[in-house]
């Protein structure tokens, strides 16, 4: 195509897309956290199984070593809130290898910020005022109230199972229909993903702020878990913030236990070896930073473009980005 | 033949799916907040013509289809099979069944160049042209004098197809004719 080297953005895009930019900056420095900048590049990256990090070969004062690309500023940010930051925000280009379509580039940026001393609850209310700031609405026009959806409840009510009882061929049978592809071998959190992505998430958002709670634990990555008040179940203290049948942010009651984190990330190589993944490695300085002792507290990553993308009324991020990866 | 991945799913890539070739129609990559990926793929069987919808978990593969395109003469039809020939000079002919086809057989024009889809050397569909020019074998009168827009009726051309034509149109006339609305477009 001889038109390829064009923007995959309108340069009035580009100007919207600043000015939204400007008032998430706003938005922190009214809150007084700070805003930081840290490494892409990492000694340690991403060990989550469904991540796949993007390395590259450098030559550093230590020689020649591989660098991982960061999936999210997350590590590096939590080492700043070990040596006593305060609050921060970071508007960080991330990389996610073999992830681009409609909502998804290649890079894109991701909109963290942690906030110590701060419950789950709060930084919820936080996420959901920072979505109405970028979405420019003049009150009265805000989109909806802000509804607190428990994981447990949207697959009773969508699919009339408990996901955390229902037995496992069960879940693999219904999965197998929904999607309409063999789940026979396939684990419980796939089976789960699947309903979520195909059955639950198109009918998030769709009146107002959906805020979904109480994850699987298999679902913690860094997050704590706690305790169902329902029957006990332990749940992971995470959320995830939805609007239009877009997921935009993931928030956590943030793990500082340096033991349990290093559990969690040798479970994760664990499985990227059975899974014939490549393994990628721990960030041994965010395990010290873990040891040394962070604050206990929140934090958030929401993907910006998407929430820009609907707030200027786009179908996909690349309409929101100057090139998007097909014209990188 | 190579196994593409979901990653490589681009429009118009052929594959096989339940043992037949697909083409495929779209493909949109779905991915919970911290889970498993998804591909939501369309796909059209060559074989039926019928659009089916598929998950795949991102990273597994299909096999490609050994399909190609190419441009193929209509030569003749022996009241079981017609016959198409190559246009790069080595004359080879393939038969086409009518299952094959399909809808294709209204718009068939000696010597007219078609797309005829090949799977394994077999052809399993024939695409006609855009664009084609065909007599009218039969029609009411023209209207004299009705050279205006307003009115059509029905007429039949030699390959057998039907469309609605300006009053003024006669028996024996050459139209022009869109094969993919099947349209009158104009005199030839």
């Amino acid at each position: 195509m001889i038109d390829d080297w064009r923007p995959t953005a309108t340069i009035a895009t580009l100007r919207e897309r600043a000015r939204l930019l400007g008032e998430v900056r706003a938005f922190f420095a009214e809150r007084d956290v700070l805003e930081v900048e840290t490494p892409v590049l990492g000694h340690g990256g991403s060990t989550d199984l469904h991540l796949a990090s993007l390395s590259v070969e450098a030559t550093t004062p230590a020689g020649r070593e591989r660098l991982w690309l960061q999936t999210s500023p997350e590590f590096a940010m939590k080492r700043l809130l070990a040596a006593g930051s305060g609050p921060i925000f970071q508007l960080a280009r991330c990389f996610r290898d073999g992830e681009v379509g409609r909502r998804h580039n290649l890079e894109f940026t991701m909109l963290e910020w942690y906030r110590p001393g701060m419950r789950l609850e709060a930084l919820i209310e936080e996420t959901a005022a920072l979505v109405h700031r970028v979405l420019d609405r003049k009150p009265g026009e805000a989109p909806g109230a802000l509804r607190r959806r428990r994981y447990r409840d949207l697959f009773r009510e969508a699919l009339a199972i408990d996901p955390f009882g229902v037995p496992l061929d069960t879940l693999r049978r219904l999965a197998a229909k929904q999607g309409g592809l063999a789940m026979d071998d396939a684990p419980r959190d796939d089976c789960l993903d699947l309903l979520m992505s195909l059955v639950i998430e198109p009918q998030l958002g769709r009146e107002g702020i959906d805020v979904v709670v109480d994850y699987p634990a298999s679902q913690a990555a860094l997050a704590r878990r706690h305790r169902d008040p329902e029957d006990g179940e332990w749940v992971a203290s995470r959320f995830e913030l939805y609007l239009a049948g877009l997921e935009l942010a993931n928030g956590y009651d943030e793990l500082t236990d340096a033991a349990e984190q290093a559990a969690r990330f040798d479970e994760d190589n664990a499985a990227r070896r059975a899974a014939e993944l490549v393994e990628v490695e721990v960030d041994a300085r965010l395990l010290a930073a873990l040891e040394h002792g962070m604050p206990a507290g929140s934090g958030v990553a929401l993907g910006i473009d998407r929430l820009i993308q609907l707030a200027l009324g786009h179908e996909s991020v690349a309409e929101v980005m100057a090139f998007a990866t097909p014209r990188c | 033949m190579a196994s593409y991945s979901t990653n490589e799913f681009k429009g118009g890539l052929k594959v096989m799916l339940d043992g037949d070739p697909c083409a495929i129609v779209e493909n949109e990559f779905v991915k919970p907040g911290k889970g498993q990926a998804f591909n939501r793929v369309k796909l059209r069987n060559l074989m039926t013509g019928r659009v089916w919808e598929r998950t795949f978990k991102s990273g597994e593969s299909l096999e490609g289809a050994d399909v190609l395109d190419l441009d193929m003469e209509y030569l003749y039809n022996d009241g079981e099979m017609w016959y198409f020939m190559k246009t790069d000079g080595s004359f080879e002919q393939y038969p086409v069944e009518k299952k094959a086809l399909g809808d294709t057989e209204k718009w068939l024009k000696e010597q007219v160049v078609y797309t005829v889809t090949l799977w394994n050397d077999n052809a399993i569909s024939v695409t006609p042209p855009n664009f084609i020019e065909l007599e009218v074998t039969e029609t009411d009168p023209g209207l004299k004098g009705d050279t205006a827009q307003g009115g059509s009726k029905p007429a039949t051309l030699s390959s057998g197809a039907v469309v609605r034509v300006p009053l003024f149109i006669n028996e024996g006339e050459v139209l022009k004719v869109d094969t993919r609305s099947g349209e009158y477009v104009s005199r030839a």
